[in-house]
């Protein structure tokens, strides 16, 4: 056990069992999986993804670029930095080797989002991000703080002074006092992208830390949506390591990350330990360790040692060697020795653990995010804020401020508390690598990326860091390159006599952290991604059988399959009934437009091809509506309730694009015009009564109605009641046959559903589905815009001169009209498509073309003169049949075609549109 | 995710709003009268300018109303928003005003 009494803030008196790679061990609460490997001796912990090369423990958060995890147990989950996995009892994990493992089954855990709106947000619970956030919650503003530790304190490892006191115990005061004010303060939540105006996303992990007892009730993951006047960034920073020849190996970490696991988690990374670094900070590891037993050598890059340091680890009996390097490592699956050059020639020095450290990399990620300016800074060897932002300040660390004192300043203004006393700086060396083998230099660890390739990237002439990047992988894995990026930029700028200055760095993409879709998606998933629109007799489809289809968002029932039927078999019924006795239709989801006022008439007159202006009360007019290119947007019928009152329908996909279409003229175009438009599609239900036999049916529902032809002609509407309820019924038909469309208030639809059932029923009353509504508008020509056209269509090209006004000066799409390209003879016009075989059902979509004189097809590229848009079985017919676009087509009625399907050619001979009773002889009954 | 000034409304989320194209474009008086070419100017034609470009946007999920703005289409900030036929921010543009 590598465990060390006296150290870190785990719960000692609580045991915890886990297990990793097959092997059972134990921990404690507020371990995470790395240190409870750690305190059992475990460095190895997976293998590299393309070398196959051993990988252990770098880090001990976020910025690990090694320790890659397999979750089994809770749920599996691949890919988790063991650095960041909190221990719990019963955790299951291994290594990951290459690629990690998704679940087989649906993720059980509930996921959710929360929006706050705040005057100030400050990210980071470290020192300058908790006095910022005191400051503006003792100046009244309301604050939230968010941090990514499982508690506040940021890098304090609990050995600096503030206010005279242990840096923890002033943690807490800080803590309780922002709780008195009412700051939100949430720990384990990572911001984790930054955008405009003051937009944060966190992540909070709500419940894996408390395993088993975790409350039930209680989402995993939550998104926070955080809007803000203000955002302070006090990210912290970064250790940056150096590279060298095989410093990958396990065992090898950054100097902060085992002073972390040391303070943190009471563990000793190592026995026998060589800490190589450029800079002052490793120093205070280098003693901390050998206070706790281990055994200690500081090799420093430096000519110049930092005198104070220097003294403290002569006290401790730390020897310290200047001007000294290391190149390289030996072992296996563990460091064994290090090797090092320095003022006397080589050397080898037996070591279990090698630390490193080349400095301090500011975290800018944030700031970067919403394009916050970098730049160089020579005495950090990294990258800083260098502009400001309106509404986002950078402090602390993150800010390239490095001593205590002057991040307390930063964060807490001129009433900062002070620091203890901290050894003078020396300057840091910036050093990004040392002299070895360039292909066993890794300089991105998790991609396996080193010197060489970056050599590679710049011999193949690129010349960017954003290219270089691309070209090696570097900072493209889960860590985004935290320890890899800026160590890249100085490689490449090296390596191409440039200045790191001049060449920049990679430009910073949320998130900061990996975020699983699970938590992005929170309770937008299955039926609750995108609202399902039912219609009032939805329990009555699903009562009876219906297979639904989805049409836009509504839920549809297709067709009512009887025992032991298909869709083809179902369909065909349904037809037939329709056509020879009684149908009905749920049709609820058709849009509805009310539209009222006085310029009603003149506003409809405007948008649709024909006249409106002329319909009579009480009368019914179809309309086609097209945009100001010509082409057809949408159809349906209007009804003129009143003098000042239209009843606009559309299709049912189309209701929300024509209500924004006629506002849109509304508002922008004729604003002079007095109308309302409101959408009554969910008001009203519709129920199309459909058949020979419909007129019986509807006749004996509604005794008060005079439903003869003579009094209740085709195209019109009348209002009735029943049992005191209005009920408007009109003379449409969108299958040619004799057809009521019966309209109530949506409360009463089920009601009045049944009525019409219950007397239909002697006549045989079929409830139908869009299918068969389909099959029905089709074997009348009636096109369906959406499907049938393709915004590249006109009423001409439709057959449907007669429904474009010619006495009308001006309408939204009429001088498109008469643009040549619309008198092009070799447009496409809407026919109808017969197989010859009088058997094959000619797939919807398919090409149409045309053989030559001697039979075969022309070379390729073969022509092709159109497409297939509807295909059905008909009853009626006894045969498929199908609506096409072909080139000239009306012209051309009679013709034979042919049609590709699969990889054989089907003749076809083109028809007009009109496969039944073109007379219309049928509609009156 | 830019705040968007609705005028009516006030500042909302950029998700509520969708983009309706260059502003003042005006239908023409008479289109029967205009030449193919004029017609097409009208119906296809847009300016696609760098920097700041009068727009149409409307408040497609709050109070579905349509108002003007600048927005300068380097930065995608917006420099301001109006009612229709109230005037926008005095700032230069680099848009050519059509028809």
């Amino acid at each position: 056990m590598s465990r060390v009494h006296g150290y870190g803030r785990i719960d000692r008196g609580r045991m915890l069992t886990f297990t990793f790679d097959g092997r059972t061990y134990t921990g404690h609460p507020g371990d995470t999986l790395a240190s409870a490997l750690l305190a059992n001796g475990v460095h190895l912990v997976g293998s590299s993804v393309n070398l196959g090369r051993p990988h252990g423990i770098s880090a001990a958060w976020t910025e690990d670029a090694t320790a890659l995890v397999q979750i089994e147990k809770p749920f599996p989950e691949p890919m988790l930095q063991a650095t960041t996995v909190e221990l719990v009892d019963g955790l299951v994990a291994h290594g990951v080797n290459g690629q990690g493992r998704l679940a087989d089954t649906a993720d059980p855990a509930r996921y959710d989002r929360k929006h706050t709106h705040t005057d100030t947000l400050v990210i980071g619970a470290g020192p300058a991000g908790l006095l910022a956030a005191l400051a503006a919650a003792r100046a009244g503003e309301d604050v939230v703080l968010v941090d990514d530790r499982p508690v506040a304190g940021g890098s304090l490892t609990g050995t600096e002074v503030i206010d005279g006191r242990p840096a923890l115990g002033f943690v807490a005061d800080v803590v309780a006092e922002l709780a008195r004010l009412g700051v939100r303060h949430l720990q384990r939540t990572t911001a984790f992208g930054q955008y405009d105006d003051g937009f944060v996303l966190a992540l909070e992990r709500r419940t894996d830390h408390l395993g088993a007892d975790a409350p039930a009730h209680r989402s995993r993951q939550r998104v926070h949506r955080i809007r803000a006047l203000k955002v302070v960034v006090a990210t912290g920073a970064q250790e940056r390591p150096i590279v060298f020849e095989d410093n990958d190996r396990p065992g090898v970490m950054l100097a902060s990350a085992a002073r972390d696991y040391l303070h943190r988690y009471g563990v000793l990374a190592g026995r026998e330990v060589v800490v190589f670094t450029s800079d002052d900070a490793a120093y205070a590891a280098a003693l901390d360790l050998a206070g706790a037993g281990a055994r200690v050598t500081v090799l420093d890059v430096r000519d110049t040692l930092p005198r104070e340091w220097a003294a403290r680890a002569a006290e401790a009996g730390v020897p310290v060697h200047p001007s000294t390097t290391v190149t390289g490592t030996e072992g296996e699956e563990r460091v064994r020795a290090v090797l090092a050059h320095g003022v006397d020639g080589s050397v080898r020095l037996p070591a279990d653990l090698l630390l490193v450290s080349g400095g301090w990399n500011p975290v800018v990620h944030l700031f970067s995010h919403v394009r916050g300016a970098l730049a160089y800074d020579p005495e950090l060897g990294s990258f800083r804020p260098s502009g400001s932002l309106p509404g986002v300040i950078v402090i602390g660390a993150a800010n390239g401020t490095l001593d205590l004192a002057g991040v307390l300043r930063e964060g807490g203004g001129p009433d900062a508390p002070e620091a203890g006393p901290e050894p003078a700086r020396t300057p840091t060396k910036v050093v990004w690598r040392t002299d070895g083998d360039p292909g066993r230099q890794f300089v991105d660890i998790q991609r396996d990326a080193t010197v060489a390739d970056i050599g590679r990237a710049v011999g193949a002439g690129l010349r960017s860091v954003e290219h270089v990047k691309r070209y090696t992988t570097i900072g493209t894995a889960h860590d985004q390159g935290k320890t890899s990026g800026v160590l890249a930029s100085g490689i490449t700028a090296e390596l191409l006599g440039a200045r790191i200055e001049d060449l920049g760095t990679t430009t910073f993409r949320p998130p900061y952290t990996p975020v699983a879709f699970a938590a992005l998606a929170g309770r937008a998933r299955g039926s609750l991604f995108d609202p399902e629109r039912t219609t009032p007799l939805h329990d009555w489809h699903v009562e009876a059988g219906a297979v639904f289809e989805d049409v836009g968002q509504w839920k549809r029932a297709r067709y009512y399959p009887e025992p032991g039927e298909d869709m083809d078999a179902a369909v065909l019924r349904e037809c037939a009934a329709a056509r020879s006795g009684v149908g009905i239709l749920d049709g609820s989801t058709l849009g509805k437009i009310d539209v009222q006022g006085p310029d009603a008439a003149v506003f409809l007159d405007r948008l649709y091809t024909n006249m409106m202006s002329t319909l009579k009360v009480g009368r019914v007019r179809y309309g086609v509506m097209c945009g100001n290119d010509g082409m057809v947007l949408d159809d349906g019928t209007v009804l003129r309730i009143d003098e000042n009152r239209y009843l606009v329908t559309t299709t049912t996909g189309g209701a929300a694009t024509v209500l924004d279409w006629m506002e849109e003229w509304l508002q922008t175009e004729w604003p002079e015009l007095r109308v309302h438009l409101t959408s009554v599609t969910e008001q009203w239900s519709v129920f199309p009564v459909v058949g020979p036999r419909s007129r019986d049916v509807v006749g004996e529902v509604f005794p008060e109605l005079d439903v003869s032809a003579d009094a209740f002609p085709f195209m019109s509407w009348r209002d009735t009641t029943l049992d005191g309820v209005p009920v408007r019924v009109a003379r449409i038909s969108f299958s040619g046959e004799l057809a009521y469309e019966v309209n109530v208030n949506s409360w009463y639809a089920p009601a009045l559903w049944e009525r019409l059932l219950a007397a239909g029923e002697r006549y045989g009353i079929t409830p139908y589905g869009t299918e068969t509504m389909h099959v029905l508008r089709a074997e009348k020509g009636y096109p369906i815009i959406g499907q049938d056209t393709d915004g590249t269509v006109t009423p001409q090209d439709l057959g449907m001169s007669w429904a474009v006004s010619k006495k009308k000066e001006d309408f939204v799409g009429k001088r498109s009209f008469s643009r040549p390209e619309n008198h092009n003879p070799l447009r496409k016009q809407f026919v109808s498509l017969l197989p010859i075989d009088g058997r094959t059902k000619l797939p919807e979509g398919s090409q149409i073309v045309e053989l030559c004189e001697n039979g075969s097809l022309p070379e390729p590229p073969v022509p092709m003169l159109g497409h297939v848009t509807s295909s059905y079985l008909s009853a009626e017919l006894g045969r498929p049949f199908a609506l096409a676009l072909v080139k000239n087509g009306r012209a051309r009625i009679g013709d034979l075609v042919h049609v590709p399907v699969n990889g054989a050619l089907v003749q076809a001979q083109i028809g007009d549109t009109v496969l039944i009773d073109p007379e219309g002889a049928r509609r009156d009954g | 995710m830019q705040l968007i000034h609705c005028p009516w409304c006030g500042p909302r989320e950029e998700v509520e709003f969708h983009y309706g194209g260059q502003a003042e474009i005006t239908y023409p008086e008479r289109p029967a009268e205009l030449s193919d070419q004029d017609w097409a100017e009208y119906v296809f034609y847009r300016d696609n300018p760098k920097g700041p470009f009068a727009e149409r946007w409307s408040h497609s999920a709050g109070c579905r109303r349509w108002f003007n703005a600048l927005r300068d289409t380097h930065t995608y900030r917006f420099l301001g928003t109006a009612k229709p036929g109230e005037p926008l921010p005095n700032t230069q543009r680099n848009t050519e005003v059509r028809v």
